[in-house]
């Protein structure tokens, strides 16, 4: 990569139709992202972050400017090279979890390799490796339906980061879970960004998820209002 | 590679809904193969009996000779042609002489075919052997259809008038000497059978005959002047084309069968790209492309099928082999078919049938679950990881 920026952001404008008008979700938005950051967009409902995910997840495009992830313009790649993009270097932790309910815990986390194409003790190895992170190693049989929400949740990581993503996308991964879930959630996260050096892109307005952050940027109506890096200091006694 | 995997772990997860597919459509599949293995047995037998019992192997027939129009029949004769005669002779062939008669059974009156046919002839197993009667008496054998419309019973005597080669008007009394049972409806209904040489000399047509039947091992046979060779392809033309006919017939209810699993797996099908929407974009934003989830969800789909196909072999084939062996009785009412049946009917199948029937559902069910993915080629997966189905 000729840039030391997994994602950067140009001008970025989305807008849907609305009606007669037009909704500006986001409005000229300039971002950059590196290595190992642990960032998250934080602001009120309907400011944009979620369609800011999408983007840079390539689950959408960009109505104009530019967003360049992985050094791929995100609004120029066909849907087969979007999802290679995916495939390969960006990993996805719903708010509503989404694991497939026929799959086991171990289908579930399997899934990325199998369509990276990895053989079947590759496959296992990671998988196992994956579920000891998020201490699920032990319910690799067990399906969707028997766990609690923090328990899939913590799958759904260990999903997200079987293949070793570059890029992590969160949007609001706390928000169907309780405080204890949410914090354990977050300190397995903090874990893999800080061993895997895996970067984290959060949307969320849970002050629990904020408190974790390293960087905080707050979008107003589609705009940044505000971009800060939050130093790391009475945090690490991990009274938060 | 991993997608056939990966359908069929969703199709096995689907549960009941699965089976229940499943199992209408390997019903399908078993009623399809089973009615067309009983219709081609059905026709093969019809087939055999009327070769062995009426056709032999092949028919000169006179050239006036038609047997859809009676009235060409009164010039349908002429003299045995002297190159059959050593084929006659050496018991390869045996002439049968038509012409149209009446009988008065008990007063009324009924228009018949009288046949004349050599007693001893051995070229089909018509049984030709009981009017095989010394005497003045005119012996005369019926099928058992002509003795129950007629009400004629063995040792019956009834009157026949016929008009003889010069067109005069003769009658004489003929007694029942045998009611016949035979599955092959052509030599028995609205016909009488005489000896040849009696009927030769009645109706003044001394060494005639309107056909000549070749016998099965009788090889080449040589074109003969005013005679035309019919062989049995084209006198089973007809019953071939009646079975075929019956056959499509009878399927009719079983395609409906199959139309109604077809519909059940449309319908799962539908209902689960609705349902999944979010797996849909799920599996979208780990890099599965749309032509990928499209092939996952067709193949899910025409999985009914090896499914049903598996499940109808473990019940259908014991049952089929059953069927095969023991035969399937019929029911009295199948007799108005209008072709030769036994009263048991053995199926046949045959591994086109099997093949065609498997590859046919498979096509059809293909088809079906493709159908409706095609919504999944418009979706986006923003709109899929949200819920929406545009
Ligand atoms: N597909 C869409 N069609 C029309 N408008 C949309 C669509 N998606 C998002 N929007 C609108 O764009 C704006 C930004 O939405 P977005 O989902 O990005 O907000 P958000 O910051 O994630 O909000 P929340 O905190 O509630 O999740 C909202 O006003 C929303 O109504
Ligand atoms: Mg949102």
């Amino acid at each position: 990569m000729e840039n030391t920026y997994l994602i950067k952001t140009k001008d970025l404008v989305k807008t849907y139709r609305m009606g007669g008008g037009y909704l500006i979700a986001l409005n000229q938005v300039n971002l950059e992202f590196k290595e190992g950051e642990f960032a998250g967009l934080v602001g009120p409902s309907g400011s944009g972050k979620t369609t800011f995910l999408n983007i840079v997840g390539s689950l959408d495009s960009p109505s104009e400017g530019s967003a360049v992830v992985m050094g791929r313009e995100v609004e120029s790649l066909s849907h087969k090279e979007a999802a290679e993009l995916r495939n390969r270097y960006i990993g996805f932790i719903f708010q509503t979890f989404n694991l497939l309910p026929v799959y086991t815990v171990f289908e579930n986390v399997e899934f990325p390799l199998l369509l990276l194409g990895l053989n079947a003790a590759e496959r296992k190895k990671k998988v196992m490796n994956a579920l000891e992170w998020v201490q699920l190693a032990d319910r690799a049989k067990s399906r969707p339906a028997q766990l609690s929400g923090g328990e899939c949740q913590r799958v759904a990581i260990a999903r997200a980061v079987v293949k070793v993503p570059s890029i992590i996308l969160a949007d609001e991964p706390t928000a169907n879970l309780d405080a204890e879930n949410s914090h354990n959630i977050l300190r397995t996260m903090e874990r893999l960004n800080q061993e895997l050096r895996t970067t984290f892109v959060f949307a969320t307005h849970d002050e629990k998820v904020i408190r974790y952050l390293r960087r905080k940027i707050t979008l107003v109506d589609g705009k940044v209002a505000k971009d800060e890096i939050i130093e790391q200091q009475d945090i690490k006694g991990d009274n938060r | 590679m991993i997608i056939p995997k990966l359908a069929l772990r969703n199709l096995l997860g689907a549960g009941l809904r699965t089976w229940l597919n499943v199992l209408v459509l390997s019903f399908s599949f078993v009623a399809i193969i089973w009615t067309q293995g009983l219709y081609k047995g059905m026709g093969d037998q019809a087939i055999h009996s009327m070769i062995d019992i009426e056709y032999g192997g092949g028919q000169y027939w006179h050239e006036k000779y038609d047997p859809y129009d009676p009235l060409a029949l009164q010039d349908a004769h002429g003299k045995v042609p002297a190159s059959l005669k050593k084929m006659i002779g050496n018991g390869q062939a045996t002439p049968v002489l038509i012409t149209q008669g009446v009988i008065y059974p008990s007063g009324r009156f009924q228009s018949v075919l009288l046949k004349g046919i050599d007693p001893s002839q051995t070229i089909i197993s018509l049984p030709s052997g009981f009017i095989d009667v010394e005497g003045e008496e005119l012996p005369a054998l019926i099928g058992s259809r002509m003795a129950k419309s007629t009400g004629l019973k063995i040792g019956d005597m009834v009157t026949i008038r016929w008009r003889d080669a010069y067109g005069t008007f003769d009658a004489r009394d003929a007694m029942i000497v045998h009611v016949m049972s035979t599955t092959v409806q052509s030599v028995d209904e609205g016909q009488i059978w005489i000896p040849l040489k009696k009927m030769q000399e009645l109706t003044r047509m001394e060494d005639e005959a309107t056909l000549i039947i070749v016998s099965k091992d009788a090889v080449n046979p040589p074109d003969i002047q005013g005679w035309e060779f019919k062989s049995l392809d084209v006198l089973l033309k007809n019953i071939r084309e009646l079975v075929e006919v019956k056959t499509a017939g009878s399927s009719i209810i079983y395609v409906i069968l199959l139309l109604l699993a077809m519909l059940g797996i449309f319908d799962t099908q539908v209902l689960s790209i609705f349902r999944r929407r979010k797996e849909i974009g799920t599996l979208m934003a780990m890099g599965l492309t749309r032509a990928k989830i499209i092939g996952l969800f067709t193949l899910e789909g025409a999985m009914h099928s090896v499914l049903a196909a598996i499940v109808a072999a473990v019940y259908g084939i014991p049952l089929l082999i059953y069927f095969a062996k023991k035969g399937w009785a019929m029911p009295q009412a199948v007799d108005s078919y209008g072709f030769a049946i036994g009263e048991k009917l053995f199926p046949t199948y045959s591994a086109g049938l099997v093949i065609g029937t498997t590859l046919l559902v498979l096509i059809v069910t293909t088809i079906v679950s493709f159908l409706p993915t095609r919504k999944i080629a418009k979706l986006k997966p923003t709109d899929a990881l949200r819920g929406k189905l545009s």
